[in-house]
C-alpha cells in the first residue's frame, strides 16, 4: 500500500496551477478541508485548539466573576454545572489536547525529513473526528446535558461527542507515532531524532495508553445511561466521578509533553549549542510519560500519608512516587539538562529569540504544575479531603500552570516554524510581550488557585449541582486570590486572542526581514527545506549524519 | 546550445513508501485496543467483586452457553492460522491460496459475530438488569465491533493484495497481527465474562 499519499509531481503541478489563475475563495477552502498536508492538518487542529482554549479561559473568567458575587447574581445557577464543563473540557480535550498534538503533526514530520506523515487521511479524519466530537460535547452542555445534566438525551449526546472527540485524538497520536517509528530520514536512528520528535513520540504513545481507557468508560456510561438501569455508574450524578480523572493533572500532563521537547530544543538552538547527556534527556522525557498510567488507575490524585504507621506510608508511598514523584524526577532532569547546555553555550552568545522565550516560560510553568501535582498528593496538607475525596482549588491550580504552560510553548512553536508554515517569520517584538503576559496571567491564575486551595476552596470537576453550589461559592479569605486568578484568566484569554490575531494577519504585512530559509539557527533538517515548505517538505531528503545534522553543516561552514 | 536530447528539469521523484508503516500502524492500535478492553474488563472486575463480595453469585440470574463461548474463542484463533496462511502463501506468489486464505478468515470472522448473537439470544439477558445486563452488553458489544473492524481489514487486505499488489506482503502481515491481538483480546474476555462466575 503507498502509504506516501501526495505525489511532489501532483504538488508540483499544483502549485502551478495556483499561480497562473486567481484561487477562488471555494477553490481555497477545499484545499484546506481535503488536504493531505501534514502541515494544513497541524495548523488547523492549533487553529482551532487555540480557538477553544481561548473560549475555555473567557468562561474561567465569567465563573470567577460569578464566585465572587452572591449565587446566581451574574451566571444562573442552572447553567453553572455545564459551564464549569465547558471550560474543564475545553482547557483538556479540547485546548492542549489539539493545540500539542496538532503542532507535532504540522512539525514533526519536517524534522524527520519525511516528505508525508504516515497516514494522512488517518491524521485528517481524526482532526474532522476530534472537531464533531468537541462540537457535539459543547451543544449538549449548552442544552442541559454533561455529567449531572438534567436532559438523558443531551447527556447521551454528550458521551458520544466525547468518545468521538477522544478517539479523533487517538488517530491522530497513532499516526504521528507511526510517523515518527518508521518514516525517518536515512541515517536518523532513534538516538538521532529531534528532541522535539522525540516528545512528541513519548506524547503520542501515552495519547494512545490513556485516552482509550476512557472510551472504555464512556461506552459503559452511555449503555448504562442510555439503556441499562443506571445502577452500577449511579446515574447521570455518576458520570463525573467516571470521568473527571481525565481533565486534571496528572493526566493531562500527557499533553504536555511535546512542550517539554519544544523547550528543551530551543535551548540548543538559543544557545548555538550542541545538547549534551542526549539519552539522559530522553530518559526524562520519558519518565514524563509515566503519567500515563494515570489512565490505568483512573484516578486523578496518588496520595501519600507522611503522620501514618510504617505500613500504610509505604502502601500509599510506593504509587505515589511512581506517578507523581516519577514525572517530577523527569522535568527536574530535563531541566538540569537545559540549563548545562546554556552553561556550555554561554561563552559563544546566546541568540534569545521569542521561541526561546516562549519554550523557557513554557517549561517552568509547567514544572511548576508537575510538583503542584506532587505537592498534591501529600494528604497530609489536606488539598483534598479524604472522606469525600473533594478536590480543593489546588488541583484547578496545577492543572492550569500544565495546560496554559504547554500552551505558551506550543504558541512559540508557532512563531518558530512560522516561516515552514507560512513562509514568514513572526517578529520578535509583536510576539515577545505576548509570551511575558501568557506566563504572567499563567501564574496569576494557577497560582492564586494553589494558595486558594490551602485556604480550603473547593474546586474539581463537578458531577451535581451540590458540588457546583461548594465550587462557586467562595471560601474565607479566599476573595483576593478568586480575584487575581479572575485576572490572569484575563491576561491569559488576551495573550490567546491578540497571538490568533497575528497568526490570522497576512504574512504580507509583518516585518518579514529574512531571505534566509533558517532564520533562527535551528538545527535540525526541517530547516534546509524551502521556506514556505512545499507539500512535499524536502526536494531531495538527505542522509542525516548526526543528532543536529544543520549545525554541523554550520560548524563546517565557519570553519573553513 | 546543447544538441543532444531535452532535458527537463523534473519534480524529484516520490520516496520509496516506509517499510512496515502499516505494521508499526497496526500495532500501535492493538496498543490502543489493549487498554480499551484492559480498562473495560477492569470495570467489569469492580463490580464483580462488589456482588461477590456481598455473598452473590455474579451473574446470578443467567445461564451462560459455555459451549457456544468456548467454539468463539477456537474460532478466533483458528482464524489467526488463515490470516498468517494468507501472508504465506502472499510471498510465494500463491493467488488462489492467498485468496483462499482471507475468504476463510473473513467466513471465521463472520461465524464469530453469528455465535455472539447465539449466545445474547439464548442468554435473554436484560439490559436494564440491576448490575449486570449493561457491562454484558458493553463489554461483548465492544468486542463484536473489533471483530467487525477486522473483518473490515480482511476486505480491504483482500482487494489489496489480490488486485495486483500480492508480493507487498506488509498489509496482509499487519492484518495477521491485527487478527492475533483479536484472539488474545478476546481470550481476556471469555476468562473474565464467561469463565469467572
Amino acid at each position: 500500500m503507498t502509504t506516501i499519499e501526495t505525489h511532489p509531481d501532483d504538488s508540483v503541478a499544483a502549485t502551478t496551477a495556483g499561480d497562473s489563475t486567481v484561487p477562488s475563495f471555494i477553490t481555497g477552502v477545499g484545499d484546506w478541508v481535503t488536504t493531505t498536508d501534514h502541515k494544513k492538518i497541524g495548523r488547523l487542529s492549533t487553529g482551532f485548539g487555540l480557538l477553544v482554549l481561548l473560549a475555555a479561559a473567557v468562561l474561567a473568567l465569567l465563573l470567577d466573576i460569578e464566585r465572587l458575587g452572591d449565587p446566581g447574581s451574574f451566571i444562573d445557577t442552572g447553567a453553572q454545572l455545564q459551564l464549569i464543563q465547558m471550560y474543564r473540557i475545553g482547557l483538556v480535550v479540547g485546548g492542549i489536547a489539539p493545540l500539542a498534538l496538532g503542532l507535532a503533526v504540522a512539525a514533526v514530520p519536517m524534522q524527520l525529513g519525511a516528505r508525508q506523515i504516515a497516514f494522512p487521511r488517518v491524521a485528517l479524519a481524526g482532526f474532522y473526528t476530534w472537531l464533531g466530537g468537541t462540537a457535539l460535547v459543547y451543544v449538549s452542555l449548552a442544552l442541559n446535558g454533561g455529567a449531572g445534566g438534567g436532559d438523558a438525551d443531551m447527556v447521551d449526546l454528550f458521551l458520544t461527542g466525547l468518545g468521538l472527540a477522544v478517539l479523533g485524538l487517538c488517530a491522530t497520536a497513532m499516526s504521528l507515532g507511526t510517523t515518527v517509528l518508521t518514516t525517518r530520514a536515512p541515517g536518523m536512528t532513534m538516538r538521532r531524532v529531534p528532541v522535539f520528535a522525540w516528545s512528541s513520540l513519548i506524547g503520542a504513545i501515552a495519547t494512545v495508553l490513556v485516552m482509550p481507557v476512557l472510551v472504555g468508560v464512556l461506552i459503559y456510561l452511555y449503555v448504562d445511561h442510555r439503556l441499562g438501569s443506571q445502577a452500577n455508574f449511579m446515574g447521570v450524578e455518576g458520570i463525573g466521578a467516571w470521568i473527571g480523572w481525565a481533565f486534571t493533572v496528572p493526566t493531562v500532563v500527557i499533553f504536555a509533553i511535546p512542550a517539554v521537547g519544544f523547550a528543551a530544543e530551543q535551548f540548543a538552538v538559543a544557545f548555538k549549542s550542541r545538547q549534551p547527556m542526549r539519552g539522559f534527556l530522553f530518559a526524562g522525557i520519558a519518565l514524563i510519560g509515566v503519567t500515563a498510567y494515570a489512565g490505568a488507575t483512573q484516578q486523578f490524585v496518588h496520595d501519600v500519608t507522611f503522620d501514618a504507621s510504617g505500613e500504610t506510608f509505604i502502601r500509599g508511598a510506593v504509587p505515589f512516587l511512581m506517578f507523581a514523584g516519577l514525572p517530577l524526577l523527569g522535568v527536574l532532569l530535563v531541566l538540569m539538562l537545559v540549563l548545562l547546555t546554556a552553561k556550555d553555550g554561554a561563552k559563544r552568545g546566546p541568540s534569545v529569540r521569542a521561541p526561546f522565550v516562549f519554550g523557557f516560560l513554557g517549561l517552568l510553568l509547567v514544572a511548576v504544575g508537575i510538583a503542584a501535582n506532587f505537592v498534591q498528593g501529600i494528604t497530609d496538607l489536606e488539598l483534598i479531603d479524604p472522606l469525600t475525596n473533594t478536590a480543593t482549588t489546588f488541583e484547578e491550580g496545577a492543572t492550569l500552570f500544565v495546560v496554559y504552560g504547554a500552551a505558551l510553548a506550543m504558541l512559540g512553536g508557532l512563531v518558530y516554524w512560522a516561516p515552514k508554515f507560512r513562509g514568514s517569520l513572526i517578529p520578535d517584538k509583536q510576539v515577545l510581550p505576548l509570551a511575558l503576559l501568557g506566563a504572567l496571567g499563567t501564574v496569576l491564575a494557577g497560582g492564586a488557585l494553589l494558595v486558594a486551595g490551602f485556604l480550603d476552596q473547593i474546586g474539581g470537576f463537578p458531577a451535581s449541582q451540590a458540588e457546583v453550589d461548594q465550587i462557586m461559592t467562595a471560601a474565607d479569605d479566599a476573595d483576593i486570590w478568586i480575584t487575581l486568578s479572575l485576572i490572569g484568566q484575563g491576561l491569559v484569554a488576551l495573550t490567546l486572542l491578540a497571538f490568533g490575531g497575528l497568526l490570522l494577519k497576512p504574512a504580507g504585512d509583518t516585518d518579514d526581514d529574512t531571505d534566509d530559509i533558517n532564520p533562527y539557527g535551528g538545527q535540525t533538517i526541517e530547516w534546509s527545506a524551502a521556506s514556505p515548505a512545499p507539500a512535499y517538505n524536502f526536494e531531495h531528503v538527505a542522509t542525516v549524519a548526526s543528532a543536529e545534522p544543520l549545525f554541523d553543516t554550520d560548524s563546517e561552514g565557519s570553519s573553513s | 546550445m546543447s544538441a543532444g536530447p531535452a532535458t527537463v528539469a523534473l519534480p524529484p521523484a516520490a520516496a520509496p513508501a516506509p517499510r512496515r508503516q502499516v505494521l508499526m500502524g497496526t500495532a500501535l492500535a492493538c496498543v490502543a485496543g489493549t487498554m480499551l478492553i484492559g480498562g473495560m474488563l477492569a470495570v467489569w472486575v469492580l463490580f464483580r467483586e462488589r456482588v461477590v463480595d456481598a455473598g452473590e453469585r455474579f451473574p446470578l440470574d443467567y445461564i451462560i452457553h459455555e459451549v457456544a463461548t468456548n467454539v468463539m474463542l477456537m474460532t478466533l484463533w483458528a482464524l489467526c492460522i488463515f490470516a498468517q496462511w494468507a501472508v504465506y502463501a502472499a510471498k510465494r506468489g500463491d493467488r488462489a491460496h492467498t485468496a483462499l486464505a482471507l475468504g476463510v478468515t473473513g467466513l471465521f470472522a463472520l461465524a464469530y459475530i453469528n455465535a455472539q448473537a447465539f449466545v445474547w439470544s439464548q442468554m435473554e439477558v436484560e439490559i436494564a438488569d440491576e448490575y449486570y445486563g449493561a457491562l454484558f452488553y458493553a463489554v461483548t458489544g465492544t468486542m463484536v465491533a473489533v471483530v467487525a473492524a477486522g473483518l473490515i481489514y480482511t476486505v480491504v487486505a483482500a482487494f489489496h493484495s489480490l488486485s495486483g499488489r500480492l508480493q507487498e506482503t506488509e498489509v496482509l502481515s499487519g492484518h495477521a497481527l491485527y487478527w492475533y491481538w483479536t484472539a488474545a483480546a478476546y481470550s481476556a474476555v471469555w476468562f473474565v465474562v464467561y469463565v469467572t462466575k
